[in-house]
C-alpha cells in the first residue's frame, strides 16, 4: 500500500471521526468523539505524502516526528508509532483530543494548502488509545539512581510530564497537589464528554507504576512552603501551578446568586460530579428548563455553555464582544457547540446582571458592538454601538473570560521573579527561576495556554533541573 | 485517610474530635481552618481548626451539625476515617496588643473564636469573652475559654444560665459600664455578626468577623467564596476569612450563603431515608 502514488493518496478524502449523535449526546456527558477505527487510521496515514521536509513537524510546539509516526500507522504498526510520538510527547491520548491543531500541526501540513490537512490530532488520539486498550501499564526499570529528591508542585500536563522525564532520569520524585484528586485542569476544568477521565488516571498509574509519589491535599505555600521543601531535603523544585485565579468583569450583579466563575461551574460539575447530584453531595444550580448565558470565547467557555446543556439549559447562550472568526477556542468544539444546538450571539458585550428582589440573577444587559480598528492583539477591536441595549433573560451566567495567577506561591515566596500579572519570571531555555533549584513551567510562567506548551514546558524544566543536579 | 483519635459530643448536635494530622497540628495559626471531605462522593467544606496538639500530632474541629455533610460528619466516631483534610488555608487572625480584647462566640461561633481568643491573651490583651446560645446545653467551651481569658460571660436568649439575652445586649452593657473596649471579635451566625458590628460602629470600636461563604476548593481557584467588604469583591478563602465588621456586605453574604437551600435539604432528606432503610434493615 506504501506504493500509492501521490496523486492516489491526495485523492483520499480526510477521513471523518465516528461522533455520538449530536442530539442524544447533548444530554450525556460521554466523549463526544468515538476515535478511528483500525481500518479508518490506516486510510487516514495513506493519505501523508511523507514529505522529505515534513513542515507540520514545525507546527507542533514539542516536534513530534509527524511523518515516522504516521508512517508506521501506514504500516499497522501502532505500537511503533505510538513510541515513536512518545520520544517527544508524553500525553498523546490527551494532546490528540485538546490540542488546537488547526494552528497547530495541522495548520502547516502542506495537503491542507489545497485540500483538508492530514487529520494529526485524530490519528495521535488513535495510536495512544490503541496502546493504553491493547498493552498494560509499561513498567521500565530504572536504573542508576542518582540518589537525589525532586519536589513537583500541581499536577496537570506540566506537572505530571516533569515528573515522569525525572523519573526515568533516576531520580526520586514527589508530585504535591492542591486538590484531592490529581490531573489539574484535566480533571477538573475540561468535562468527561471532550476527555474521559479514565485517560488521565491511565497515564497518572503508568507515573505511579514507575515510581512517582504523588502527594494529594498538599496546597504549597500553606501545607508546606517552597523553602520548607527545599530544606527538608528536596534538591530541586519545579512549580506548575497553573493559572488558577478566576477574572471576573467587575459588573454590577456579578455577586448576584446565579452567576458562576468558569472555574466554579467546571469544578463542581467535573471534580465533584455535581452531574451525578444527589448521588453525589455537590450541588450545581438546576437549569433543568431555563436559560443560561457564557460569557466568553475560549474552550473554557465552550466547555461551560455544553456542560449547561447537558444538565438540561434550555436555551444555552455563547456571549462574546468579537466575532466568531476572532474567537479562541478550537474550531472542533465551536462546530461541536453549534451541532449541540448551541446560541451564538457574537458582538455582544454586558453591562451588568439584573437580579431579583432574592437577589437571583434573572437578567443581563447587553451593547451590541461593532469591529473597528484593530487593537495591539491584531485583532480588530469591538466598539459599542451606540443605544442599542437590550436585555436577556437568564437563569445562570458562566464568566468563562480567562485566570490570572493564583497568589499563595508569591505571598509565600516573595524572592521568587514574577512579572506584574504575577506570572513566575524563568529563563525561557532552562526554565530555571531566579531562585537557586526552583524551576517553573506551564500556565503560571506563560498565563492560561495550552496543554502541549504546558507538556513541553515540563519535560524541558526536566532536562535543565537533571542537569542541575548533576552540579549539586 | 485521616484517623479520629477522639470523638465527643459537647453539646446538642455539635462534636468535637480530635484528628491526626501531624503537619497542619504543627502550622496551623489561630484563625485558620482546613477543608474537609468524608468520602467519595462527599463534598468539600470548611472547618476551623479549634485546637492543636503538636506532640500528639493532632487537630481539634468543633462541628455543629446543620446539613447533610456536618451531620454525617457528627455520625463519625473514635478510630474511624475522614478521607481528605487539607490545610492549614486562610490567613492567620491578625493579633496585636489592643488593649482590652472582647471575643464573642455564637454558638458553635465559639469554637471558631477559641484559638483567636488564645492568641489574643498571648499577645498581652485583658480578654473578654462573651459565649451565647440559645439555651444552657448549647453554651460550649466555657472552662477552655475561662483558661484563657480574664473574664467570661456566658449568655442565652432564655435566661436558663448566664446572662438572659443576646451577646450584643452583653456587649452593649460592657460600653455602657464605661468599660474602655479595643477590639470585638465576632463569629456566630450571620444577624448575629451584623447586630454586633452595628452594636460597635457609633463608638468606632475595631471589629473583626469571620466569614462563612460556601467554599468548594478553598485555594482562591474557583471564585465561589466571594464576598463583598468596603464595596469591592474578596475571596473569603484567601483573602479572609477575618474581615473589617464595619464594612461587609452581609445581605450579600446571606443571600449566598442560602443559594443551595432547596438542594441540599433534598440531599439531606434523601441521605435521611438511606439511614432509615439502613437500620430498617438491621
Ligand atoms: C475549561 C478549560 C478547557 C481547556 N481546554 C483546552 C484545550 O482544549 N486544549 C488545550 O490545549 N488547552 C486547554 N486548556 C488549557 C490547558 O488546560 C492548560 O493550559 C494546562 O492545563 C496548563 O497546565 P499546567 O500544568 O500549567 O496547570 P494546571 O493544569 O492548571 O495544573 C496545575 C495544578 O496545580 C495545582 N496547584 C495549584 N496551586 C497549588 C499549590 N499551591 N500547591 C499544590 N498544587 C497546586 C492545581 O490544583 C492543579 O491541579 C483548557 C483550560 C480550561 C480551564
Ligand atoms: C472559614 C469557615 C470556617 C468554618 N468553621 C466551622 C466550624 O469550625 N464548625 C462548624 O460547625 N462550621 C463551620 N463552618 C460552617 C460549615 O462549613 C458549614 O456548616 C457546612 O459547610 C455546612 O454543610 P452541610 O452540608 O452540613 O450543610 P448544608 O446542607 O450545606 O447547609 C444546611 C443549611 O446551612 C446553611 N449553610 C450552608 N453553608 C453554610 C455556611 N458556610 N455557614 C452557615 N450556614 C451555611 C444553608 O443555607 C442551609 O440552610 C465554617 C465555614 C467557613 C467558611
Ligand atoms: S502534540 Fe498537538 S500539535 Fe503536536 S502533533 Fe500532536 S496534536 Fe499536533
Ligand atoms: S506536512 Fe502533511 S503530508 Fe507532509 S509529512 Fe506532514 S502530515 Fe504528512
Ligand atoms: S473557595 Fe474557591 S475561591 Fe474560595
Amino acid at each position: 500500500m506504501s506504493d500509492l502514488s501521490k496523486k492516489e493518496r491526495m485523492k483520499i478524502p480526510r477521513q471523518i471521526m465516528p461522533e455520538q449523535d449530536a442530539l442524544e449526546r447533548s444530554s450525556n456527558f460521554k466523549e463526544v468523539n468515538l476515535g478511528y477505527t483500525e481500518e479508518l487510521a490506516k486510510m487516514e496515514a495513506l493519505r501523508c505524502l511523507q514529505c522529505p521536509k515534513p513542515v507540520c513537524v514545525e507546527g507542533c510546539p514539542v516536534g513530534v516526528k509527524i511523518d515516522e509516526f504516521i508512517k508506521l500507522v501506514s504500516e499497522g504498526d501502532f505500537l511503533g508509532a505510538s513510541a515513536k510520538i512518545k520520544e517527544d510527547n508524553m500525553l498523546p491520548a490527551v494532546c490528540g483530543r485538546v490540542c488546537p491543531q488547526e494552528e497547530q500541526c495541522e495548520a502547516k501540513c502542506v495537503v491542507g494548502k489545497k485540500g483538508e490537512s492530514i487529520a494529526i490530532g485524530r490519528l495521535e488520539r488513535f495510536v495512544a488509545d490503541f496502546e493504553r486498550n491493547n498493552v498494560g501499564l509499561r513498567t521500565i526499570e530504572i536504573k542508576n539512581k542518582s540518589g537525589k529528591k525532586v519536589a513537583v508542585v500541581g499536577s496537570g500536563p506540566a506537572g505530571l510530564s516533569c515528573a515522569g522525564d525525572l523519573v526515568q532520569m533516576g531520580h526520586e520524585v514527589t508530585v504535591f497537589e492542591a486538590l484531592h484528586e490529581l490531573g489539574g485542569v484535566l480533571i477538573y476544568g475540561i468535562p468527561e464528554f471532550r476527555l474521559p477521565k479514565e485517560i488521565v488516571k491511565a497515564e497518572i498509574d503508568s507515573l505511579k507504576n514507575l515510581g512517582v509519589d504523588f502527594k494529594t491535599n498538599s496546597v504549597i505555600g500553606f501545607t508546606d512552603t517552597i523553602d520548607e521543601l527545599l530544606k527538608d531535603g528536596f534538591d530541586a523544585v519545579f512549580i506548575a501551578v497553573g493559572a488558577g485565579l478566576p477574572n471576573f468583569m467587575n459588573l454590577p450583579g456579578e455577586n448576584l446568586n446565579g452567576v458562576y466563575s468558569s472555574n466554579e461551574f467546571l469544578t463542581r460539575v467535573n471534580l465533584m460530579k455535581a452531574y451525578k447530584f444527589p448521588e453525589y453531595d455537590t450541588p450545581v444550580f438546576n437549569v433543568e428548563g431555563k436559560n443560561v448565558a457564557v460569557f466568553g470565547g475560549g474552550n473554557t467557555a465552550m466547555d461551560a455553555v455544553r456542560t449547561s446543556k447537558r444538565l438540561g439549559a434550555k436555551n444555552a447562550f455563547i456571549i462574546y464582544r468579537r466575532s466568531e472568526a476572532e474567537m479562541p477556542a478550537r474550531k472542533e468544539e465551536v462546530h461541536h457547540a453549534k451541532q449541540e444546538g448551541i446560541e451564538f450571539l457574537m458582538l455582544s458585550n454586558p453591562n451588568k446582571f439584573i437580579g431579583d428582589e432574592n437577589g437571583w440573577l434573572n437578567g443581563v444587559e447587553i451593547t451590541r458592538m461593532e469591529l473597528g480598528e484593530p487593537d495591539a492583539s491584531g485583532r480588530r477591536r469591538p466598539v459599542a454601538i451606540p443605544n442599542s441595549e437590550y436585555v436577556i433573560d437568564i437563569d445562570m451566567a458562566v464568566i468563562a473570560i480567562g485566570n490570572g495567577s493564583n497568589p499563595i506561591i508569591q505571598q509565600t515566596t516573595p524572592d521568587l521573579g514574577y512579572n506584574k500579572w504575577g506570572n513566575i519570571v524563568v529563563d525561557e531555555e532552562t526554565m530555571a527561576t531566579s531562585k537557586p533549584g526552583v524551576f517553573a513551567g506551564g500556565d503560571i510562567v506563560t498565563g492560561g495556554a495550552t496543554v502541549i506548551l504546558a507538556m513541553g514546558a515540563g519535560r524541558k524544566a526536566a532536562k535543565s533541573i537533571d542537569e542541575y543536579l548533576k552540579t549539586i | 485517610m485521616f484517623k479520629i483519635l477522639k470523638a465527643e459530643f459537647i453539646a446538642p448536635s455539635i462534636k468535637r474530635f480530635e484528628i491526626e494530622a501531624p503537619k497542619i497540628a504543627a502550622k496551623r495559626k489561630a484563625g485558620q481552618f482546613v477543608i474537609v471531605r468524608i468520602n467519595e462522593t462527599g463534598e468539600r467544606i470548611p472547618l476551623t481548626i479549634a485546637d492543636s496538639d503538636t506532640i500528639k500530632g493532632t487537630i481539634t474541629i468543633i462541628v455543629q451539625g446543620i446539613g447533610k455533610t456536618t451531620k454525617e460528619l457528627n455520625n463519625l466516631s473514635t478510630g474511624e476515617f475522614i478521607l481528605d483534610l487539607v490545610g492549614p488555608l486562610g490567613k492567620p487572625s491578625h493579633i496585636e496588643n489592643f488593649g482590652t480584647a472582647v471575643s464573642i462566640g455564637g454558638g458553635v461561633g465559639t469554637a471558631i473564636a477559641y484559638p483567636t481568643a488564645v492568641a489574643l491573651k498571648q499577645a498581652g490583651n485583658h480578654t473578654i469573652s462573651i459565649i451565647g446560645g440559645r439555651s444552657k446545653e448549647f453554651v460550649i467551651l466555657e472552662n477552655e475559654m475561662n483558661e484563657v481569658c480574664d473574664e467570661v460571660f456566658p449568655t442565652t436568649d432564655d435566661g436558663s444560665y448566664g446572662f438572659h439575652g443576646f451577646v450584643t445586649q452583653k456587649l452593649q452593657s460592657l460600653i455602657d459600664s464605661g468599660r474602655k473596649i479595643d477590639f470585638v471579635l465576632a463569629i456566630g451566625p450571620i444577624p448575629m455578626m451584623k447586630a454586633v458590628a452595628e452594636t460597635t460602629r457609633p463608638y468606632g470600636i475595631k471589629t473583626v468577623v469571620s466569614l462563612n461563604p460556601v467554599m468548594v476548593d478553598g485555594t482562591g481557584m474557583c471564585g465561589g467564596c466571594r464576598a463583598t467588604v468596603d464595596n469591592k469583591t474578596v475571596f473569603v478563602c484567601v483573602d479572609g476569612p477575618e474581615f473589617d465588621a464595619h464594612l461587609v456586605d452581609f445581605e450579600t453574604l446571606t443571600r449566598r450563603n442560602i443559594a443551595y437551600r432547596e438542594m441540599e435539604s433534598e440531599s439531606f432528606e434523601i441521605h435521611n431515608c438511606n439511614l432509615d432503610k439502613a437500620i430498617g434493615e438491621l
